[in-house]
């Protein structure tokens, strides 16, 4: 079980957080015209990285908070976590 | 009956508590402080079951975890348990225990046919052998291999024991309590570190109990003893026996099985069998020492072959000889402590040594006491089928190819030395890439992959002294790093024996014309020749030489096997050991009860139970319950003898002709509030927001951004920046986690606030032709006349001096209301509701009426928003806005959801008006066509229509636009029904929908 640093409560198990998926994913913006390719591309295509992954957790049982937690997806390691709105350095 | 194997005096055993327990069937004694193992040796019971695949007869091998066939099936106070390795249970009295894998009995056992037939049972022989013919499967080679395959029998019976889990934080978690993780638990709890010290034992000491040694003008034992007391005295250390440290998984977090109560006839009062504790520590020591690597020889999986440290254990721990005559055969000076203890008992052992001319303290000792010692000498094989009379020996060449003259030697039993492997599973399992230690011939950790340090024999550390030395450090050094306190502790004085160099073989070649088994996996009967003929047959990778022929699989993961099967390898391929790798060690280590993974996690306990406010008067008043997600909601309330049929009708028939009330507490609430709220809903929500009036509601459906329906509900703006919504009971959940994803992440600028008020408000909904008369009569003072209270409108009031909430909304297609007030007044509401309703025949209604309602009227629920469908499919594509941009909204363009004959919502009616269509059925064109038999739709939901009095389905069909008034086919292969039926419009009562207005 990971053990997941939350930006505002602080470390806690992994059983506390839902996974939301790739962090770097941006929706498009309302009533903007988009290709069907553009659109299919947020909708459905991620890149399974092997390695450093920014990735969205959601504090579901603890503040409710989604953060963005950097992460090693072969060894589990992770490096930060941030606020939602954080500046990632 | 004698316990002709127990010595006098010695052991730790308590000879003045003698304890009876049954084995097959046949009574036996033993002492407190006994494992079945030790009892059953004592009374010189050495068959203890038959091996898996050729069911040779199986003895004891080992004296703890690393017991390879000493499993029983266990009996304990009226339940039964599989896969008990005789030398880790504990006895206690009225103890029962029989064999595996033999039938009809240990003594006389049919499947040891394939011991004879041994020739056709080779490696990979399941693999080539059930292959084919394909018909055999099932018939022939399934029930067989299910026979065959298994340790033991699991109980069908529920598990009345408890199971717990623990969740822990530490400093240093210690797993083993020999010389090191004592020496380091010890400084380190000096140091005031928080400190947990696991021993999978009953005695603490590891090692120490059984080793001839001197730490501080103490024997190794007592020094363990006063370590343990005096860290059971400290606040800051948890001291656990019977505590298996069995996984190491992510970020530090390891688990312990601890058996609380396995060693006791019963588990007292209030306590667990067994307690799981999940540990998340700062620093791990692993402690775990090591395990003695057999010999391989001819036959030497016989009962009465064992480890040579196994036997000394049962000497010294428990007073027990394994045998009056013993064989010690070995390839280093382990064996000799074995039999320089046999002989202090005035055994008088042969050790047969493989080395040319040894020369060191112990053997000294050995050769002063008049033990016979025999160099370079082998054992080829051992003989006796049910237990060993005696050894074929030779003298073997100093190159260790050839074989002297064999001569036969009387023996009772063989004690095997072929030197020590680590316990390395822990590192391992933490991802430490382990190295070969060439010294030692075995696998040691390497570099640290998390916070682990492993210490002493594990790291392939065999003198007590430096193991003593590193631990006490290692244990100062973290533990200073955590709590900054630098208490130093004296290093005591060691003496110890030393020994000399071990010989690097371990394994005898045949005699020239004998064909004997020689085994390297005890567990799973994998012998040297499986592994050869593995190889020949092409397999190269350790991993797939693992899997083709079983070694280092099940339950026993190698511990005893392991390195011999590389050394095997690696001769055979000229390569060396480190180059051929060693196979992934998984956990559990050790095998792990199912009750104890899944806690108290069973029955009732395996989600939370959320229960209504109204929930004790739905008792009273004879509900019967249906689990709605988390929540228990009444499905029917019974009258007499009614069936649900009969209940449901009647509950639903009393909604269309007079009022019905139904608890809707359970639906999603979620409270909106901010300037920005309009906003929200309307990107959120497909139809248009921003226009609702205040004190009105609206129903809304959600989609997921890929276009499919994610939930839908209604939605009050109770003022200017303050909406109600409501989701489906079942996705409440999520609903709310999608608003704070968007919030959060995709649209922070907007200002709005979302919470869940679920469980403040209990709701009510009152539905049918009477309910605005009820509903008057619970608020005399407010108008609620079609005008004052037109259909979506919404009102605050006051009902007997509690604040309420009328909503003016039907799941039913009556005239309906929904009324909530908080919480805690909602059974006064539900009683008064009842009690005033009384003149108007009000009657409470379930889940099933509620939902035959629903069906017959073409209202969409869970079945029919079941991820897979869009708004068109459901007939919601009315609240599709083509002006505004939502959530979803793109994905609606797809080729796939435009298409002219799209699956839509249809309502389905038997042509006899009589078969009820199961839920789930397949609608096809022609019942006779071959198959596949093209589907063209499903049966999302079936109810009888007490409108009609007819069965009633609604269905998501093909091209369902096009399909009213078409005759087909309803198909239940599983209920085995054919069912002719008729496609109508999914609106089966008031199409117009004018009774929600009226
Ligand atoms: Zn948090």
């Amino acid at each position: 079980m990971l053990h997941i640093k939350c930006p505002y409560c602080g470390m806690r198990s992994q059983n506390e957080f839902s996974y939301g998926g790739d962090a770097s994913v941006k929706r498009p913006e309302l009533n903007k015209e988009i290709s069907d390719q553009e659109w299919d591309s947020f909708v459905y295509n991620r890149k399974s990285l092997r390695g450093k992954h920014l990735e969205l957790w959601q504090h579901l049982s603890g503040c409710r908070q989604w953060i963005k937690v950097e992460r090693d997806t072969a060894t589990h390691e992770i490096f930060n976590t941030y606020k939602a709105d954080e500046e990632i350095s | 009956m004698t316990q002709a194997f127990r010595l006098e005096n010695g052991g730790l055993i308590n000879r003045d508590k003698k304890l009876s327990f049954k084995f097959n069937g046949k009574t036996y004694y033993g002492f407190e402080g006994d494992t079945l193992a030790s009892a059953l040796i004592a009374n010189g019971v050495h068959l203890v079951g038959r091996s898996f695949k050729y069911h040779r007869p199986r003895g004891f091998f080992g004296a703890g975890v690393d017991e390879p066939y000493a499993i029983v099936q266990l009996y304990r106070n009226n339940e039964t348990e599989p896969n008990i390795k005789a030398t880790e249970q504990e006895l206690f009295d009225g103890l029962e225990a029989k064999s595996v894998n033999c039938w009809p009995s240990v003594n006389f056992d049919i499947g040891a046919i394939n011991n004879f037939l041994k020739i056709f049972l080779p490696a990979g022989f399941y693999y080539k052998t059930f292959m084919w013919p394909k018909s055999f499967w099932y018939r022939v080679y399934e029930p067989f291999i299910r026979k065959a395959a298994g340790l033991g029998v699991a109980s069908t019976k529920h598990d009345k024991e408890r199971y717990e889990h623990k969740y822990e934080y530490c400093d240093l978690l210690i797993a083993g309590s020999g010389p090191s993780g004592l020496a380091s638990a010890y400084s380190a709890a000096k140091n005031g570190a928080r400190v947990i010290l696991a021993e999978d034992k009953p005695r603490f000491g590891g090692s120490l109990l059984t080793s001839d040694v001197n730490i501080g003008n103490q024997s190794g034992e007592d020094w363990a003893n006063s370590i343990i007391a005096e860290l059971k005295e400290m606040p800051n250390v948890v001291v656990k026996n019977r505590s298996q440290v069995f996984g190491y998984y992510d970020h530090n977090m390891l688990v312990m099985s601890e058996k609380v109560s396995d060693h006791l006839p019963k588990t007292k009062k209030y306590h667990p069998k067994q307690r799981l504790w999940y540990i998340r520590a700062k620093e791990v020591l692993i402690s775990s020492g090591s395990i003695e690597r057999p010999l391989v020889f001819g036959n030497n999986d016989t009962p009465g072959v064992m480890l040579s440290s196994a036997a000394k254990e049962y000497l010294k721990v428990y007073g027990v000889l394994v045998g009056k005559n013993p064989l010690v055969f070995t390839n280093n000076d382990s064996g000799y402590e074995t039999a320089i203890e046999f002989k202090k008992n005035g055994i008088n052992p042969i050790i047969l040594d493989s080395r040319v001319n040894p020369q060191s303290e112990i053997i000294n000792e050995a050769i002063n006491l008049g033990i016979k010692i025999k160099f370079s000498y082998v054992v080829v094989a051992a003989q006796g089928y049910k237990k060993v009379n005696s050894a074929d020996i030779a003298k073997i060449s100093d190159d260790k190819k050839q074989l002297g003259t064999v001569e036969n030697i009387k023996c009772d039993c063989i004690c095997v030395s072929g030197f020590w492997t680590p316990t390395i599973h822990l590192a391992s399992q933490s991802g430490n890439k382990t190295k070969f230690k060439e010294e030692i011939d075995a696998f040691v950790p390497g570099k640290s992959k998390q916070n682990e340090t492993t210490l002493g024999a594990a790291n392939g550390i065999f003198t007590l002294e430096e193991t003593l030395k590193d631990s006490f450090t290692a244990g100062q050094d973290l533990s200073k790093k955590i709590t900054n306190n630098d208490n130093k502790i004296s290093f005591p004085n060691v003496v110890e024996k030393k020994s000399s160099q071990h010989d690097k073989f371990w394994c005898v070649p045949l005699p020239e014309g004998k064909n004997y088994k020689r085994f390297l996996d005890f567990q799973n009967d994998v012998s040297v020749s499986d592994i050869e003929i593995a190889l020949k047959e092409g397999y190269r990778s350790i991993e797939h030489v693992k899997r083709y022929t079983t070694l280092g699989m099940a339950t026993d993961q190698g511990k005893t096997s392991n390195l011999n099967g590389l050394q095997l390898v690696s001769d055979i391929e000229n390569k060396v050991v480190p180059a051929v790798g060693h196979t992934t060690f998984r956990p559990p280590y050790t095998p792990i009860s199912i009750g104890a993974i899944v806690g108290r996690e069973v029955g009732k306990h395996s989600k939370p139970t959320r229960k209504s406010p109204m929930h004790s008067w739905h008792e009273k008043n004879n509900a019967v319950f249906v689990d709605a997600g988390v929540w228990l909601r009444p499905r029917y309330y019974k009258q007499g003898n009614e069936t649900l049929f009969e209940a449901s009708k009647r509950e639903a028939k009393n909604v269309r002709t007079n009022v019905g009330v139904c608890d809707v507490t359970t639906l999603g609430k979620i409270d909106i509030k901010g300037p920005d709220s309009a906003e929200l809903l309307n990107r959120v929500y497909t139809s248009a927001w921003l226009k609702l009036p205040v004190g009105k509601a609206r129903y809304g459906v959600m989609l997921r951004e890929d276009g499919i329906v994610m939930d839908d509900g209604t939605t009050t703006r109770i003022s200017e920046n303050h909406y109600h919504m409501t989701t489906t009971t079942a996705q409440a959940a999520n609903v709310l986690s999608h608003l704070e994803y968007y919030l959060q992440l995709v649209w922070p600028e907007l200002n709005v606030n979302v919470v869940s008020t679920t469980e403040q408000w209990a709701g009510a909904a009152i539905a049918g032709p009477k309910s605005r008369k009820l509903l008057q009569k619970l608020f005399p003072n407010n108008d609620v006349s079609n005008e004052g209270l037109p259909f979506m409108g919404y009102m605050e009031s006051d009902l007997f001096g509690v604040k309420a909430r009328i909503f003016r909304i039907s799941f039913s297609g009556e005239l309906a209301y929904e009324v909530n007030v908080e919480s805690d007044n909602g059974n006064f509401m539900w009683e008064k509701i009842i009690e005033l309703g009384q003149e108007f025949q009000v009657q409470p209604y379930g889940t099933e009426a509620l939902s035959t309602l629903r069906i017959e009227m073409g209202h969409v629920a869970g079945s029919e928003l079941d991820g897979r469908t869009i708004p068109y499919d459901t007939s919601l594509d009315g609240l599709v806005s083509k002006k505004k941009d939502f959530i979803g909204k793109r994905s609606l363009n797809r080729e796939a959801f435009t298409s002219e004959n799209r699956q839509k919502i249809v309502g389905v009616v038997p042509l006899d008006k009589k078969t009820s269509i199961p839920e789930g059925s397949h609608l096809v064109k022609d019942a006779k066509a071959p198959l596949p038999n093209k589907k063209l739709g499903h049966i999302s939901a079936s109810c009888w229509s007490v409108e009609h009095d007819n069965p009633f389905s609604l269905a998501i069909l093909k091209d369902g636009k096009n399909m009213i008034g078409k005759k087909l086919f309803v198909m239940s292969p599983l209920k085995n029904k054919v069912i002719p039926v008729e496609i109508v419009s999914s609106h089966y009562v008031d199409p117009k929908g004018e009774r929600v207005r009226s």
